[in-house]
């Protein structure tokens, strides 16, 4: 089963455009980023930019309206996760807690849906969907 | 099972390998090292519950199983002068577990987990012995687990692990990875058994079979971790090639089974249930293969061929004279009837004037004096195919017959009996 980890950072709702991470933290996580990937279960990882660089797009009786970041009532925004394949729902809190997070800092650990997870008719909806990702990576 | 246990199961399928590698270091059998650090977990079943999970699980389980390595060792099973020495070594390292000892630490214990994997993959071991001992010291998986994924009773497999650790126990097999052109040859016999273990959950056919399909998932961690541990280009590259290959033969799993549970072939399935993430990581890892050098060996060149595959949006679409041209350069490496047969397939499937179903089916005849083909009920029912396609039904009607007599899947019956109605409905 996949797991998606997606870091809270603290603060980072209110981070200025041009905050990047520093470097000691990043070596810190890369450390932590081999150890997933020496026992095999990582499969994709990647990085936020702050909300403040980010949009918004509403919802409203079919109109959508665009806010540009940050975003004021937001307490809690990704800053990046990570995707792990593991045996249980466990392992992956397991894994979550062995990264190096700072004071207050929060990972948030949710199950991926697997194909194999929808009932037939789901599926069956779902197919449109996976077209789009076939399409997408033709022309990667 | 509570929810304490589930973490410590957790902590244990995580932590396992990295620990029986670190005690094997010492006590240089991983038999005798799996067993110390399963009453490590012992240890952590017996106080966790009570004192609760410790700050760092993996720190604790290697203290726990260091010190019964070293009670082991002190208690006179292995007097040798040697092993005396190995002790004090390890109590004056205990002593001096500063932070930066934990680092190289953790750079000894990935050359120990290195060393466990070719020790379990030991040649002198029989394969099924290989693979069991594989699942339980490299993936952490229980006897139960492995049973029930091999669909063989438990002691069955209690048994082949207990007479693997034993053979290497008696042949004095070093633990250690083998050098010069030693590991090139270890590492095939690491990468068969990561692909038979892939395979083995590959064919499990339904949803029933959990475990089974499990396989798959453990059979690409272990691909994983090999190409992290590995540092030579040219082992990292084969290692590529086998993961790309079975991230992208495993990107078709749910398109290979209908409703029913039978079997769908690659020519019938429908191409969106396939996992275009997975596709693109077998990918990435097939660019990787060819960066480092390793595109023309087998499992890149096998990769290849799946890759064609994966990025035809339908059978037409297929680059099937590209894919005829790898089966050619696969079989450069190495014969083998089977890519020899699919290469047919191939030729009958590719358009241009060398090619289409009167050359495949020349290509296929050519092969019909090989033994491992004799019985195969694939040579007559893709023989079946090619002459289908020639208008040649009665021929095929009888090839089919023949490929039904030749197999006891219950599933490649029926699909070849569906088959068979087609080519009777057919007038000539």
């Amino acid at each position: 089963m996949r797991f998606m980890m997606m870091v809270i950072p603290k603060g980072y709702e209110a981070a200025a455009p041009d905050t990047v991470p520093d470097a000691k933290a990043v070596a810190k996580m890369m450390e932590y980023n081999r150890s997933l990937q020496k026992a095999g279960v990582l499969l994709a990882l990647d990085g936020l930019l702050p909300p403040s660089t980010g949009a918004r797009v509403a919802y409203t009786d079919g109109k959508a309206t665009v806010t540009d970041g940050p975003f004021a009532e937001a307490k809690e925004v990704i800053g990046g996760y990570w995707i792990i394949q593991v045996r249980s729902r466990e392992e992956a809190i397991e894994w979550a807690r062995r990264a190096p997070m700072s004071n207050h800092e929060m990972i948030e650990v949710r199950q991926i849906f697997e194909m194999g997870d929808f009932p037939a008719d789901v599926q069956e909806a779902a197919e449109g969907f996976n077209d789009l990702k076939n399409a997408a990576a033709d022309k990667a | 099972m509570s929810d304490i246990h589930k973490t410590i199961e957790a902590v244990w399928k995580i932590e396992s390998t990295r620990l029986i590698a670190g005690i094997a270091r010492v006590t240089r059998d991983i038999g005798i090292a799996e067993e110390l650090a399963q009453d490590a977990l012992v240890a952590a079943l017996e106080q966790w519950p009570e004192e609760g999970i410790p700050e760092k699980p993996a720190a604790w389980l290697m203290t726990a199983a260091k010190r019964r390595a070293l009670d082991y060792l002190r208690r006179g099973h292995m007097l040798e002068i040697k092993h005396g020495e190995i002790a004090r070594d390890l109590e004056f390292q205990q002593q001096r577990l500063g932070e930066a000892m934990d680092q190289a630490l953790d750079q000894m214990i990935d050359d120990d987990v290195l060393r466990l994997i070719f020790t379990a993959c030991h040649p002198v071991l029989a394969v099924e012995g290989r693979v069991a001992l594989t699942l339980r010291v490299a993936c952490g998986l229980t006897t139960a687990e492995i049973a029930r994924a091999f669909l063989v009773p438990e002691k069955t497999l209690g048994q082949r692990i207990f007479r693997a650790k034993k053979t290497l126990s008696e042949a004095h097999v070093p633990f250690e990875t083998p050098r010069g052109d030693e590991l090139r040859k270890r590492v095939e016999s690491v990468l068969s058994v990561v692909y038979l273990i892939f395979n083995e959950g590959y064919t499990a056919t339904s949803g029933e079979e959990w475990m089974r399909a499990e396989l798959c998932n453990e059979a690409l961690r272990l691909g994983r971790m090999l190409a992290e541990l590995l540092s030579s280009d040219f082992l990292v590259s084969e290692v590529h090639g086998l993961l790309a290959l079975m991230e992208l033969q495993a990107s078709r799993t749910a398109a290979r089974r209908g409703p029913s549970g039978e079997a769908v072939l690659l020519s019938e399935q429908d191409r969106s249930l396939w996992d275009y993430a997975q596709i693109e990581r077998g990918m990435a890892a097939l660019h990787r293969a060819q960066q480092l050098g390793g595109g023309a060996r087998p499992y890149a060149l096998q990769a290849a061929i799946a890759a064609c595959h994966a990025r035809a949006n339908t059978l037409a679409e297929t680059d099937w004279e590209r894919i005829v041209l790898l089966y050619d350069a696969l079989l450069q490496v190495g014969p083998s009837p089977i890519a020899a047969l699919n290469r047919a397939v191939a030729v009958g499937m590719a358009p241009g004037p060398a090619y289409g179903p009167a050359a495949g089916l020349q290509a296929l005849d050519a092969l019909a004096s090989e033994p491992a083909l004799t019985n195969y009920h694939l040579f007559p029912s893709v023989r079946a195919d090619l002459l289908v396609k020639l208008g040649r039904y009665g021929e095929a009607r009888e090839e089919l017959q023949r490929a039904i007599a030749m197999t006891d899947n219950v599933r490649e019956h029926e699909l070849l009996s569906r088959r068979l109605e087609q080519a009777m409905s057919v007038d000539e």
